[in-house]
């Protein structure tokens, strides 16, 4: 593997493909965009439910988020290729793939979510609910709002997991960057070495930028804290994050 | 026959018989249960009670905060609550707004019975209240605190919750901060943002939970001006406070609560010239010397 990287040979039949591994890279891009959109609707949706007052909502998001959490992601895009056509949904390896990271990653951020809501004072649902706000605009206008902040880090952390874990696809036969490499490196001459490298830095180069960036906010955050140690509100709301 | 009732559009007839007048519009409680008229007090086919609180026992666990509390505070009036911490003065104001509901026992604002149902609707239109620890909204400045309750649950436009919101900066004095964020203020500051936020809902009631004992005793004496500045307008003020001098000044009725029980009630000249009970004497003894 290692001579493949440094063989110029190898290295030119990689290059005369690249057109392969820029489609595949897109489908991995969009995969992770839509499933981070579903991952992060059911996020927020799950989340606000487990902090709900009616033990029946909170029952039903305690279950999602335990359930998906406990079980391989590998297992639970499996079952979702394999048994949805049984029960009449014909869909095809990419889109099992971003409702399969998308379910699984909505239950992280439920639960990132769901600190985050439980950070915030408990003064702030009394002041909205002396003003008659309901439970929705509560959440809407003043609890989200300020745990938006809060959660942004973690929120980050699970962002960049589901990129990886978007890899997952390859497992069920769907043409992701992923996928593409090891078809590519196992098929024909059978060079490994500057596919796998060049994925890795694919990888890399959309993770790192958001992983540095989400760490960047919490330092901020951490800052700004230890400013305003005399103002005891912001001190509560923001010392939960760190 | 007299005009309905303004408040709950029922007519009186006599004592307890009522015509209960079928309007269309009309969605309040009152209507077809006469029992509950028989608990609110009438002038002139003209129900006057703002808040009543009928037979209001309140349990957190096995602990009973309110034993058999019967209240009622009429239109326009100032009552301050005073007592010892723990003796349910504010469990008794939280009731009134639905924060706490009752164990067992009748809550009426503004002539309706305050149920977990309707109190999110009640509540917007009859009461707004000032906390301790004044819970502003911290992502918002002063202006955007004034003007989310007229925009988002009045319907007002923009500009017109502006102006309504610098008007009761006015009223409270701090024009000059509508840009500044909570935490950049004060605490008498923000009490007296948490104040004007509570009348840019312009209820009938304000509710007010001890809201000068988060505060350093220089700040206290600016949120009271604006406090005594309130009482001579008509709105209905309950006042939960340890401030003696500012409850002589302002009330029209003071309770003294001890043990989750009204132990006693008077004007303020009866509580702090001669009051009765032995343990109120005590209290206001240790509290005012």
């Amino acid at each position: 593997m290692i001579e493949q990287i440094l063989s110029l040979q190898s290295w030119m039949t990689f290059l005369a493909d690249w057109k392969l591994f820029a489609q595949a890279f897109g489908v991995t891009l969009m995969v992770s965009v839509l499933a981070l959109l579903l991952a992060l609707i059911l996020g927020v949706f799950f989340g606000v439910m487990s902090t709900s007052s009616n033990p029946v909502l909170r029952g039903i998001a305690r279950g999602y988020v335990e359930t998906l959490q406990n079980t391989p992601l590998v297992l639970q895009a499996y079952v979702f290729y394999l048994a949805l056509p049984y029960i009449g949904f014909m869909i095809g390896q990419i889109s099992v793939g971003i409702y399969a990271v998308g379910i699984y990653h909505g239950a992280y951020i439920a639960e990132v979510v769901r600190a985050g809501i439980q950070s915030i004072p408990h003064g702030q649902a009394e002041a909205a609910a002396s003003q008659g706000f309901t439970y929705v605009q509560t959440m809407r206008w003043i609890i989200l709002p300020q745990t938006v902040k809060i959660i942004l880090p973690p929120l980050i952390n699970q962002m960049v997991n589901l990129i990886k874990n978007t890899s997952v696809i390859a497992l069920i036969g769907g043409t992701d960057l992923m996928n593409r490499t090891n078809d590519w490196a196992t098929t024909g001459e059978c060079i490994y070495g500057p596919p796998f490298l060049v994925c890795g830095i694919l990888y890399f180069i959309l993770c790192f930028p958001l992983a540095t960036w989400g760490r960047n906010y919490e330092e901020k955050l951490k800052r700004r804290d230890v400013h305003t140690t005399d103002k005891p509100a912001a001190k509560e709301a923001e010392g939960s994050a760190s | 026959m007299r005009d309905p009732c303004v408040l709950c559009r029922v007519v009186l007839l006599t004592n307890n018989f009522l015509q209960i007048p079928y309007i269309g519009t009309c969605r309040l409680v009152l209507h077809g249960r006469p029992q509950y008229f028989q608990t609110l007090t009438f002038q002139d086919g003209v129900c006057v009670s703002m808040i009543k609180l009928s037979h209001v026992h309140k349990f957190f666990g096995p602990n009973e905060v309110l034993k058999d509390v019967n209240l009622e505070v009429k239109e326009g009036e100032k009552l301050v609550i005073i007592g010892p911490s723990g003796s349910g003065k504010s469990t008794t104001v939280r009731c009134m707004n639905g924060l706490e509901l009752p164990t067992s026992g009748q809550v009426f604002v503004n002539g309706v019975e305050l149920t977990r149902k309707n109190r999110t609707e009640l509540v917007r239109s009859t009461s707004s209240m000032v906390f301790q620890q004044f819970n502003l909204y911290p992502h918002l400045n002063v202006l955007g605190n004034l003007t989310l309750a007229p925009i988002k649950l009045f319907g007002k436009a923009r500009k017109e919750a502006e102006e309504l919101a610098y008007h009761y900066l006015e009223v409270v004095g701090l024009t000059d901060k509508a840009m500044a964020y909570p935490t950049t203020l004060s605490g008498g500051q923000q009490q007296r943002v948490a104040i004007a936020r509570a009348l840019c809902s312009q209820t009938k009631i304000i509710l007010f939970d001890e809201p000068t004992s988060a505060l350093d005793p220089e700040t206290v004496q600016e949120v009271l001006n604006v406090m005594v500045k309130l009482a001579s307008e008509s709105i209905t003020m309950v006042i939960v406070t340890h401030e003696m001098g500012f409850a002589r000044e302002v009330a029209d009725r003071v309770i003294f609560m001890d043990y989750g029980t009204i132990l006693e009630e008077g004007t303020p000249e009866h509580f702090f010239v001669n009051p009765i009970h032995d343990r109120v004497k005590q209290f206001l003894g240790k509290i005012l010397y």
